[in-house]
């Protein structure tokens, strides 16, 4: 579980976000959601330590994030997992030597250990056989299910995904999701994942956070979004007008 | 206001890297990449300058002695310390900041901007440890070794352009090099050496750290890195000769 408590943030004049507290629970996938500078970015980077916010909580179980000392911040953070908007799979590294990158780091393994789990985890995001390419010879969706891969190589009990589907076909989007999902699932780690792809939200969306000016806007499951009585919501769920176009055909159908 | 601001933030980053690492294997791999790619690069471009500012330095003094009563094996001793006190310790760097330094803050900003930095910093790296402190390092230990490359190549030159110039013979080009020899000045060109590698690592690193925004900024980030390093190594340069030479 990863909980916020009363988090502002301020960039300048600007205040991105204002006051959000916010809990997401273990073994589901929490994703959030919002309009492009709704927040959710940040709140994403705050959450998982890359920005500071003005004031507020974070709480990883019973951990106080803002009073671990560095040693206790090193363990937590050998508990987390992140997989970037851009994969941030480094260039000049193998698609194996960036999996085995923080087992290289911080465990004490054998050669032979860490190379059984980077295997077990290419084998999980399907890209068996693909050790020795490096990032530019993969497409976009096998770039994310290696960024997976390293994510998940020391066994997090958090994994944070800032835009999995971004720039990627939605049969590769989905396959993403239900990936991400799976392992979720597996593991029972705590997911949290900031979208504004809508397939996402109708496949995967447990806890589905809606952000909206900084404000934690509509809080609920991927059911209950339908139902909802939130226009704003309605607005950013309904802003295609395709879906649009579907969802007046299922009321005229439904009379 | 603005130099403040940057110096402190300088003095921090430098501080928080200075850590002990958690993988020494994994820092001395870089340490090692980081040394072949410094002296790999840059011994071609250092021993072409070199050869060329020990002629040029050779044939102006011959110029500038011609109608004196100064004798002309002199200009070995002239070149020797020119050299070893000048010369090769500050065009090296200085040349060294344009090429070496510019690719670190490209390295290091382009990490930043495909959040490479972030990735890192998530996964527990300590960034500032892991990318900019092997780099100083690897700085440290191989561009005084190219210093001193530089100086020796450079007195070769002397030698290239005062005796297959015809302007005298090896006796008296070697009677110059082996005249008022002091050992201190090669410990004074070995410390610039130190001391200029140090600010353009340093200053390179910092400038790709904290780069944000798009290639134009990166690009403004890698200028900002040879031009402030540039700077900075002339200021050293003259507060160092002012301590050891008065």
């Amino acid at each position: 579980m990863i909980k916020a408590e009363q988090i502002i943030k301020s960039f300048g004049e600007q205040q991105v976000i204002k006051s959000i507290s916010i809990i997401f629970e273990t073994g589901k996938t929490n994703l959030i959601i919002g309009r492009s500078g709704s927040g959710k970015t940040v709140l994403l980077k705050i959450l998982v330590g890359l920005i500071k916010p003005d004031s507020g909580r974070i709480w990883y179980d019973d951990d106080d994030f803002y009073s671990m000392d560095a040693k206790e911040l090193q363990a937590l953070r050998m508990r987390v997992g992140m997989l970037f908007q851009g994969s941030a799979l480094f260039d000049s590294m193998s698609v194996d030597e960036n999996i085995r990158f923080p087992l290289d780091m911080f465990t004490h393994k054998t050669r032979l250990e860490k190379q059984k789990r980077v295997d077990y985890c290419l084998e999980r995001v399907g890209l068996t056989g693909n050790n020795k390419k490096f990032p530019s010879e993969l497409s976009g969706g096998m770039q994310k299910r290696v960024g997976i891969a390293r994510a998940i190589v020391l066994e997090p009990r958090y994994l944070f995904c800032d835009e999995p589907n971004s720039g990627l076909d939605p049969k590769t989007a989905l396959l993403i999701d239900e990936l991400i999902h799976g392992i979720t699932k597996e593991q029972n780690i705590t997911t949290i994942i900031n979208t504004h792809d809508m397939n996402s939200v109708m496949e995967i969306g447990e806890t589905v956070s809606f952000l909206n000016n900084g404000l934690l806007a509509w809080r609920g499951s991927k059911s209950d979004i339908l139902k909802s009585n939130n226009d704003d919501l309605h607005d950013f769920i309904f802003a295609s007008p395709f879906l649009q176009k579907l969802l007046d055909e299922a009321g005229q159908s439904l009379g | 206001m603005k130099f403040l601001e940057d110096l402190g933030r300088f003095i921090l980053l430098i501080k928080h890297g200075l850590v002990r690492p958690p993988n020494w294997r994994m820092y001395a791999r870089e340490l090692v990449r980081q040394m072949f790619d410094i002296g790999n690069g840059s011994i071609v471009i250092i021993g072409l300058i070199a050869i060329f500012i020990g002629a040029v330095t050779a044939v102006q003094f011959l110029y500038q002695l011609g109608n004196t009563l100064i004798p002309t094996w002199y200009i070995g001793y002239i070149v020797r310390d020119s050299t070893i006190i000048e010369l090769a310790p500050t065009i090296s760097c200085l040349v060294l900041a344009g090429k070496v330094g510019s690719n670190m803050a490209s390295e290091i900003g382009g990490m930043r901007q495909k959040e490479h930095i972030d990735a890192m910093e998530v996964m527990g790296v300590n960034t500032p440890s892991y990318l900019i402190i092997p780099k100083i390092l690897a700085a440290l230990l191989v561009i005084p070794l190219l210093v001193i490359i530089a100086a020796f190549v450079s007195i070769v030159g002397g030698y290239l352009a005062s005796v297959g110039g015809g302007f005298m013979n090896t006796q008296e080009y070697v009677r110059g090099l082996r005249s008022f020899f002091l050992p201190y000045n090669l410990w004074m060109m070995l410390i610039k050496a130190a001391v200029f590698s140090f600010i353009l690592t340093s200053v390179s690193c910092f400038q790709g750290y904290y780069v944000k925004g798009g290639s134009v900024e990166l690009g403004k980030a890698s200028t900002n890195a040879v031009v402030v390093s540039n700077i900075l190594i002339l200021v050293a340069d003259y507060l160092i000769a002012l301590m050891f030479t008065t």
